[in-house]
């Protein structure tokens, strides 16, 4: 029990600041490098709880696609050079406190409600839980995730397909006077076209390519 | 305090998410980093669903996360492109220059 309470701390005090230091830090890429040691220590709480699957798939999408595709981008526009300047203009410094104001609002909100949510223990029934034991987590979610949700895990399947044909269409540009071998036309060229015989004069030239 | 229990998960999703709306409001830099604040808020959200399905011992909370997890990618792909195209056509992705629109 108090093994679970050091860890849990432990990776609790490393996410939260690390999700601050994504927010407040100067560089770029430094916010793409916190927001990867937030997302694996999260992933290691959710190991830690017992969702092992999610964790490794947390791991595996945001660590290995995500947070890649970040800091590829950032590397690929250059602008991890553009320092961050606080409050440059005037304009935009009137939305900080109004900002922090609801931000404030909305933590204070979401404690009042779990403070209020623990006083009500009998929402807990244990007794009717789901979650087999002996049986592992990924086995478990398995057989719930191809039958119960089989719709839902279809259409996930077609948002990530759309999304990948957005990426390409929203990214894909034809660009002008690049030189490209084109196998229709090696392959459709016919003998007339290519070759002409000419009578060729006697002391007079031929002209060829016009 | 030291039996750890479903309220502090919860608090520690709620502090995540506040973390990542203050991101989103007080960003100054470039688009880029308001992406990843919204990343923050659905990790945020994740733990919220996973820490309940544990607790709660209903497996509901974790296939949803893994369809929460997909919009994420998803949505992370979409908007970097965007943010690909609107760089190649204006040259900066400073929140301050992005004006075009009036708002």
């Amino acid at each position: 029990m108090i093994a679970h309470a050091i860890f849990f701390y432990v990776f609790s005090v490393i996410a939260v600041v690390s999700a601050i230091m994504v927010t407040v830090s100067k560089n770029t890429v430094h916010s793409v490098f916190f927001l990867i040691l937030d997302f694996i220590s999260i992933s290691c709480l959710f190991i830690m709880i017992g969702a092992e699957f999610l964790g490794m798939i947390m791991l595996i999408v945001y660590v290995g696609a995500v947070a890649v595709l970040f800091l590829f981008v950032v590397m690929m526009l250059n602008v991890a050079q553009q320092k961050n300047q606080w409050f440059v203009s005037k304009d935009s410094s009137r939305h900080i406190p109004i900002g922090l104001l609801i931000s404030v609002i909305i933590f204070f909100e979401l404690i009042i409600v779990i403070g209020g949510w623990k006083y009500k223990p009998d929402l807990f029934n244990s007794a009717k839980s789901s979650l087999e034991k002996g049986v592992s987590n990924t086995h478990s979610l398995g057989q719930v995730l191809y039958t119960d949700y089989i719709h839902v895990f279809q259409i996930s399947g077609m948002i990530l397909l759309i999304a990948m044909i957005g990426a390409i269409v929203l990214t894909f540009r034809q660009r002008e006077g690049v030189k490209k071998q084109s196998y229709l036309k090696q392959i459709s060229r016919e003998r007339t076209e290519g070759v002409e015989v000419l009578e060729v004069a006697s002391n007079k030239g031929v002209k060829i390519d016009d | 305090m030291i039996d750890i229990g479903l309220g502090h998960y919860l608090t520690l999703g709620a502090v995540i998410f506040s973390i990542g709306i203050i991101g989103i409001f007080l960003n100054r830099k470039n688009i880029i980093v308001i992406l990843m604040s919204i990343e923050l808020i659905l990790l945020a959200v994740n733990i919220n669903l996973v820490s309940f399905s544990i607790y709660l011992g209903d497996l509901s909370g974790q296939v949803f996360t893994l369809f929460i997890l997909t919009v994420a990618a998803a949505e992370a792909a979409i908007g970097l492109a965007i943010i690909v195209v609107y760089f190649r056509n204006s040259g900066t992705i400073r929140v301050e220059e992005i004006d075009k629109l009036k708002g």
